[in-house]
Formats: structure tokens, C-alpha cells, sequence
């Protein structure tokens, strides 16, 4: 039940502080409160959340230690030109920040995750750790055969995980609890895409971490809370540029980051920060079998990133500039972490669609632990004052 | 000085031979636009070379290409050129040695000419980079891609499911693409005999990579395995060429067991065998005679290495069967080693260091390629951990030559050799004590 009382603040507020708390009380809290709760740890890009809820587990994002976390151990496993998000998950379990979580997944993604993965299955051998396949090939008979396979190995895993069967009514009212996050999540971006000034990027980043976080009811709630306190607040509208900031899918900017594009003058309308969250596009279908409408729904409907292959050249790109004419925007910002093979082996061919569509586009590098944000609110600043100049010659 | 003067190192037949295969392949390639024959460009770690001969297509593989670019002291520049054009800094430099190679004329190896593909077969075995390397080759040439998608072995074992994913996307994805393109017909028997080629030559292969559990060692499993694996990892798997390879090398390294010779080198034959090494992670290819060096001159041999597994892991008794064609070809893919979750890689290190009774191992972490080097740290701990005996870690890139430091890494490996010494120096003062 909404409580049209509740202001952005106090709700932005209670997403700050799980977001700030990197010893996870919540999650905690939450498989305390009943015995027999598991606590299913994910990576970017993408795991099916509904399986862990119906195996009755809290799905817990983790996305590294941000720019809260001082890294110590972690930077003894990795050389200097590895991205930061796996040393600093590493640093979170060698300080049992992560000690309560019964199974960790790791997608596949990249290189780095998938190696971590095999990593955590020896520093951390009490953890049940998965790597986490997908299809490549969106045939339902090929790609889509293999990945039912994996997903009830995933089920199997679970199961044993939690100590009981997951059964497929209660895959279905999972499925149908998510098709409803993600419903809420799109109007999120669809609200923000309509008045950015209404709901600041930073206020719907800490919004979507939460969904990370916290129990998907809740987060529904949470939602609707915000959508209704967003529109009943009447917040100043400034003359800032839209962009779409893309690249960020995996290890993400320090919070200063987003809020420093939108200082700069830039209202973010469109990311691709925690896809996880609207990795379907549209609702999943809650008839037939359960698994089989999972697979489908990654074959068929899912979204585009770096790590997902394009069998079309010709559509090759294309999500970007969709996403831009969808949210309205008038350029793209490339923001992808240093050493991200996905994100910047990527970038080289979405500049080119964009370029072909006429459609600006700046780049930059960040670490989730970056400190100076000086010089990319000077690049966000110049790139929103060029979109001004080229929209009104 | 542990080396002998011994020019018989130019003369080897295996050497020759080999020589002759690989211009040989060139020369096709040079000469497929006048003569027609169709080119598919496909990469080493599971490649499906029994397959592409099956419909007369070449195999360019442009892995190889920046290889030996980079051994030619071409790669700077390309990569270079590369980074003019937007790719990042950050990004594996295999990509970006064939994307400047690409912007400068193709220009092969030899210097003439490469055509350019016909099709694009994604074999997406053990790196992600691949699936974009092609993306970017795909967005140049236009051409048709098949993709293969090979899982990875996240639990360390193959999966029955596993092999039936691969062997339909060979069935519905691979097979009709090759078919298509090269106009030729499907034909099972002509594959099985390819592969019960593969299989003689993957025989002779072990046997030679395994002298190395000798002492002395015949041959250096790292350096010298490079080249021994040129044929089995690249355009000639399959063939009667490879087999003859194999056949002659082995004929050669059984002389140099019975004489009880070390490693040939570039200055000719290691007489002193004094350290045994394993070494795990791809070599620098722009200083790689350099790099040699720094071993052959303190008396170091590679006993064994994990780079001579990349293109196909064959000593834990995988070979191609004709009798399971596509599901061996499946099972090829697999098993590669960067395709093995690093519990199982660790497990094959600790393997080697056992049976080839290694004194440490060395891990050359490459800049470039994070299939390799993420997480190789703990590689180390774990093996230092499991065997007792020291690591080293030294740092450089392929075939970038702005991370290769001459001087530190040979600094690094000579305070290895210390420490080895000492440790040897400290056992047996314990065992007089
Ligand atoms: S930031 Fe990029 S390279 Fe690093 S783990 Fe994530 S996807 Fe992989
Ligand atoms: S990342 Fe490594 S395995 Fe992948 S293409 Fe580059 S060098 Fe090869």
C-alpha cells in the first residue's frame, strides 16, 4: 500500500543508507528473520532474480565496494591493469562483509568475472559459487535448449541451497512479482525521461541500487512511492541538455559522478547502469511452464549491452539509438570503467551508429573509486553547451 | 655460459617443414582473391580447422597474424594506429594489432596482400574479446559470421548439455553457413578421416611435450613449444603436412632423449640444465628472442607450460575421434585451457610442477589479456601454497612493446634464480643436518 505522505527525501534517504551500508544489515536482517532464508550474492549483468525469490532467497547485488570501501587486500589479487570491482568484491568477502550470503553467481559478462568465479570457489569454499552461463545463440531450439538446462541446473542448486524443491506456482508468483518491478522501474524511466528535473538522476540511481538490495516487495513499494512523491513535488527545471550516459553496465561511477553530469548540465534520461533491473522488456508470461518462459523471455525480449552478441550487423548499435529517441535525448555520454574490455571494445562501434544517426557523443573512463570529478564535469559541461549550440544554430 | 654452438638448430626437418606449411598458407591466402578459394578468418582456441578443410576453405586466423607481426617488430605501430582511431588503450592488443594491421593495407606477415574474409567464424571459446574482435571485423568487411558459442567449464567438468549445445549450433549454425559460402557439400566421412589425422598428430604431440618429465629436459616446453604447436593450434590440424610434422619432430627429439641433450636454443644446444621451470600465460612475441634469452643464459628450462594448451589441452588424453566427429569437435572446444575455470587450471599447474618435478613456477601476466591474467595471483599463492617451491610474477604484453621492460624483467628473474638457489642451498643444509 502507497503512503502518498512519504516525500523523495525521506524515500532517496532510506536508499542512501543501503547504499552506504556496506556490511548489508538489511540483507542480514532479512535471513535472520526467519530460519531457513537464503541469501543468493549476484554480479552485473543479469541473473534470473525470480529463481532465488521462489527458492524463498533475498537476491543481493553486488557491485563492488564503490568509493566508501578502502581496498587492501583485495589489490594483492589483481595487477594494476585489472578494473577495480572485482578487488573490491574480493575485499568485501576477505572482511566477511559477505559472510552471511549462501550462494554466490557470477554472469557471464567477462573475463574477469568469469575467472572470479572460480576464484571465489577456492578463497571462499563454504559459498556456493556459480558461473553463470547464458546463450549466445537465440535459437529456441539451440540457445534456448541449453539455457532451460542451465536454469534448472540453477533451480537444482537452489533447492539445495534452501533445503526445498522450488516449485513452479512458486516460480510463477515470483515471475509475476517482477514483471511488476520491472513494469515500475520502466515508469521510473519513463517519469525521469519526461521531467528529468522532477526526478534527479542521482535520487533514481539510489532507487534502482535499492532494488539490488532489498526484497522485491518491498522495492515495489518503494517504487510507487517514489513515482507519487516525484509528481506531487514541484522541483526547479533547469535549461540542461539531455543526454544518455551508456558503458556503465558493470563496475559503477561513484554516486559524485552522476551527480556531477547533472551539475554540469546534463540531465541523464537514459543509462545502463543495473540492467537487472529492466532486463526484460516487457512481462514475462505467467502461463505454461514457467522455465521455458524465462528462457524465452532472454532469447526473445531482453535488452541489449556488450556482453550479449548481435547476430543482425545491421542492427548492430541500433539499442542506443532507440534509446535516444525514446528518452528524448540530445547526445550520449560514454562512461565506462578503465580496463572494461566489454565496454570499451564496444564503444568503438556504438560511436559509429551514433555518428551515422548524427546523433554527438562524448567519452570518458572512471573508476568506481575515482576522487576528481573536475574534469568530467568540465567535459559534461562543454558537451552540454555544444548540444546547446548545435540545437539552436 | 651453458650453451654449445650447434647450428644443427637451423637444419632441424620439423623446423623446415614447418616453415615451408606456414608460407605455404600464406601464399594461398595472398592467392585466394586470382584463384577463388574461399577464406574464413576464425581464431585459435577452438577452432574447427577439420571442418573449414571440409569445404575447401583457407583458415586465416588473425591471432597468428598479429603473432608474427608482433615477432617482426610491426605491432607498435599498428596498434598504435589503432588507438588513432578510437580504440581504447585499455583493450587487448591482439585487437588492436589486426585492426591497425587492417588500416595500414592488411598487409600479412610476408608483407603482401590478405584477402579479405568470406566469413567470420566465431569460435567463442575461453575469451570474451573475441565476440567484439569480430563484432569489429564484422563492421569492416561486411561479411557473413557464424557464431559458435562454446561455454565455459564454470564447475570445472563438462557437461552433457554442454556438447549438445555446441554440436547443434555446429549442425544448424556452422555447418549450413560453411555450406553456403563455400558451395560445397556436407560431407561427415571426409571430416572423420581429417580428424583421425588430428588425432595421429596429437599422439606425436604429447609424447614430445612430455620428454620434457627427463632430466635433462630434450626440449624447452614454453619456448620451443611455441613453435611446436604452430602446426596443431592453427591451419594445418587435420592435414598429412601436420602429421609429417609431428613425425619428424618426434623422430628428432627421440635422437636428442638417447643423447641425452637439453633444448635447442638460438645460440645453439642448452648444455646445463640448471632450473625447471613451468611457466603459465602467453610469451611477449615483440622481444621474444629477448625474453629467451633471460632463461637459455641462466640455464632455465620450461618443462612445461600452460600457453602450449591454448589452442587444445591433449595431455589429459583428449584427442579427435573420428568414430564422435562433431561431439569431438565439441569436446575440442571445451577443453581448452582458457576455457577451464582456474580451480581446474590451478590443479593442472600443480599437476606439472609434480610430474615434470619443476623447481618453481613463473607466471608472465599479460597486459593485455584478462582471460589469462585475471586472477593469475592467486594462481601463484595457491601453487606456492600447494608445492612449496617459490613463483615469480613478471609483467608484460604481447605484442605491445611499450609494456615490455627488458630490464626488470630481468631483474625479477635473476633474483627467481636466487632464490632458488637458496631454497635449494636451505633443503640441503636441512638434510646434512
Ligand atoms: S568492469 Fe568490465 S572488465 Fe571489469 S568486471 Fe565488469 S565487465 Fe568485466
Ligand atoms: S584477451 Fe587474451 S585470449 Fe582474448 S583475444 Fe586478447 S590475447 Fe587473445
Amino acid at each position: 500500500m502507497s503512503t502518498t505522505s512519504t516525500t523523495t527525501a525521506e524515500i532517496v534517504a532510506r536508499c542512501q543508507a543501503l547504499f552506504d551500508d556496506l556490511h548489508f544489515t538489511y540483507a542480514r536482517e532479512w535471513k535472520a528473520a526467519v530460519p531457513g532464508r537464503i541469501v543468493v550474492g549476484y554480479m552485473p549483468f543479469y541473473v534470473p532474480r525470480e529463481l532465488i525469490h521462489a527458492a524463498g532467497g533475498l537476491p543481493l547485488g553486488v557491485l563492488g565496494g564503490g568509493d566508501q570501501l578502502e581496498v587492501i587486500q583485495g589489490d594483492a589479487y589483481y595487477q594494476s591493469y585489472i578494473c577495480r570491482i572485482p578487488r573490491s568484491t574480493i575485499e568485501l568477502g576477505l572482511t566477511n562483509r559477505l559472510d552471511f550470503v549462501d550462494v554466490m553467481l557470477f554472469p557471464s559478462i567477462c573475463d574477469v568475472i568469469r575467472n572470479l568465479s572460480g576464484m571465489w570457489k577456492i578463497m571462499f569454499p563454504k559459498v556456493k559459487s556459480r558461473y553463470f552461463d547464458v546463450p549466445q545463440n537465440y535459437c529456441d531450439d539451440v540457445g534456448g535448449e541449453f539455457y532451460i538446462h542451465e536454469l534448472n541446473e540453477l533451480r537444482d542448486l537452489l533447492a539445495e541451497a534452501s533445503g526445498r524443491p522450488v516449485s513452479d506456482d512458486a516460480l510463477r508468483a515470483s515471475i509475476a512479482l517482477y514483471n511488476e518491478n520491472r513494469a515500475l522501474v520502466r515508469e521510473v524511466y519513463a517519469f525521469r525521461a519526461r521531467q528529468p528535473w522532477q526526478a534527479p538522476s542521482a535520487e533514481v540511481y539510489l532507487l534502482m541500487r535499492a532494488g539490488l538490495i532489498v526484497a522485491v516487495e518491498e522495492h515495489n513499494r518503494m517504487l510507487r512511492e517514489y513515482l507519487t512523491a516525484a509528481a506531487a513535488e514541484q522541483r526547479p527545471r533547469r535549461d540542461n541538455s539531455r543526454v544518455v550516459v551508456t558503458g556503465a553496465f558493470c563496475e559503477q561511477p561513484p554516486l559524485n559522478l552522476i551527480k556531477s553530469i547533472e551539475l554540469a548540465g546534463c540531465y541523464i534520461v537514459d543509462d545502463d547502469f543495473m540492467l537487472v533491473n529492466r532486463w526484460e522488456r516487457s512481462d514475462i508470461p505467467l502461463e505454461g511452464d514457467p522455465i521455458t518462459n524465462l528462457a524465452a523471455a532472454y532469447l526473445h525480449n531482453s535488452n541489449h549491452t556488450s556482453a550479449k552478441y548481435e547476430p543482425d550487423p545491421e542492427k548492430k548499435g541500433l539499442y542506443l539509438v532507440e534509446a535516444v529517441k525514446r528518452s528524448r535525448a540530445e547526445g550520449v555520454i560514454f562512461a565506462s570503467p578503465s580496463f572494461c574490455d566489454p565496454a570499451l571494445l564496444e564503444r568503438p562501434m556504438l560511436q559509429r551508429v551514433l555518428a551515422a544517426h548524427d546523433i554527438p557523443f562524448i567519452a570518458f573512463k572512471y573508476a568506481e573509486n575515482s576522487g576528481q570529478m573536475q574534469p568530467i564535469r568540465e567535459q559534461a559541461g562543454t558537451f552540454a553547451d555544444s548540444i546547446k549550440l548545435w540545437s539552436n544554430p | 655460459m651453458t650453451n654449445r654452438d650447434a647450428p644443427q638448430v637451423i637444419k632441424d626437418s620439423s623446423m623446415l617443414k614447418q616453415k615451408e606449411m606456414i608460407a605455404g598458407n600464406y601464399a594461398k591466402l595472398e592467392a585466394a582473391p586470382a584463384t577463388g578459394q574461399k577464406v574464413v578468418s576464425t581464431f585459435v582456441p577452438g577452432n574447427l580447422n577439420e571442418l573449414i578443410m571440409c569445404f575447401d576453405m583457407l583458415n586465416n586466423l588473425p591471432e597468428i597474424n598479429a603473432l608474427q607481426n608482433g615477432m617482426r617488430k610491426r605491432t607498435g605501430a599498428y596498434i598504435m594506429e589503432a588507438e588513432k582511431r578510437g580504440h581504447s588503450e585499455d583493450v587487448c592488443t591482439y585487437v588492436k594489432a589486426d585492426l591497425g594491421m587492417i588500416a595500414k593495407g592488411n598487409l600479412g606477415p610476408d608483407g603482401q596482400k590478405l584477402p579479405d574474409p568470406d566469413l567470420l567464424l566465431l569460435s567463442y571459446t575461453g575469451c570474451f574479446t573475441f565476440m567484439k574482435w569480430f563484432e569489429l571485423l564484422r563492421d569492416h568487411y561486411k561479411c557473413e559470421t557464424a557464431m559458435l558459442h562454446v561455454p565455459y567449464q564454470g564447475d570445472g567438468k563438462i557437461t552433457p548439455n554442454m556438447i549438445a549445445y555446441v554440436v547443434k549450433q555446429l549442425k544448424e549454425e556452422v555447418i549450413p553457413k560453411l555450406e553456403k559460402i563455400s558451395g560445397v557439400k556436407f560431407d561427415i566421412d571426409r571430416l572423420r578421416e581429417y580428424l583421425a589425422r588430428s588425432a595421429r598428430a596429437e599422439e606425436d604431440l604429447v609424447w614430445v611435450l612430455e620428454t620434457a618429465k627427463s632430466k635433462p629436459s630434450p626440449i624447452d616446453a614454453y619456448f620451443g613449444g611455441v613453435y611446436y604447436i604452430g602446426p596443431i593450434f592453427t591451419a594445418f590440424r587435420g592435414t598429412e603436412d601436420a602429421v609429417e610434422y609431428y613425425r619428424l619432430l618426434r623422430t628428432e627429439i627421440t635422437e636428442r632423449l638417447a643423447r641425452g641433450q637439453g633444448p635447442v636454443t638460438p645460440t645453439g644446444e642448452l648444455t646445463e640444465e640448471r632450473y625447471r621451470l613451468v611457466v603459465e600465460g602467453p610469451p611477449n612475441w615483440t622481444s621474444f628472442r629477448d625474453f629467451w634469452k633471460m632463461f637459455y643464459e641462466e640455464g632455465a628450462v620450461v618443462v612445461a607450460s600452460t600457453y602450449s594448451k591454448v589452442g587444445g589441452l591433449y595431455d589429459l588424453g583428449f584427442r579427435h575421434d573420428p568414430a564422435r566427429p562433431l561431439e569431438s569437435l565439441a569436446e575440442y572446444c571445451l577443453g581448452c585451457y582458457t576455457n577451464r575455470n582456474l580451480p581446474s587450471r590451478i590443479d593442472l599447474i600443480e599437476r606439472y610442477m609434480h610430474e615434470y618435478q619443476a623447481d618453481g613456477l613463473v607466471i608472465n601476466s599479460i597486459k593485455s589479456c584478462n582471460s589469462f591474467s585475471a586472477g593469475q595471483l592467486l594462481v601463484l599463492r595457491e601453487i606456492e601454497r600447494r608445492t612449496g617451491k617459490p613463483g615469480a610474477f613478471i609483467e608484460s604484453d604481447l605484442v605491445d612493446p611499450r609494456y615490455f621492460s627488458p630490464a626488470n624483467i630481468k631483474n625479477r628473474l635473476e633474483s627467481y634464480f636466487q632464490m632458488i638457489d637458496q631454497r635449494r642451498a636451505g633443503s640441503r643444509a636441512a638434510r646434512a643436518a
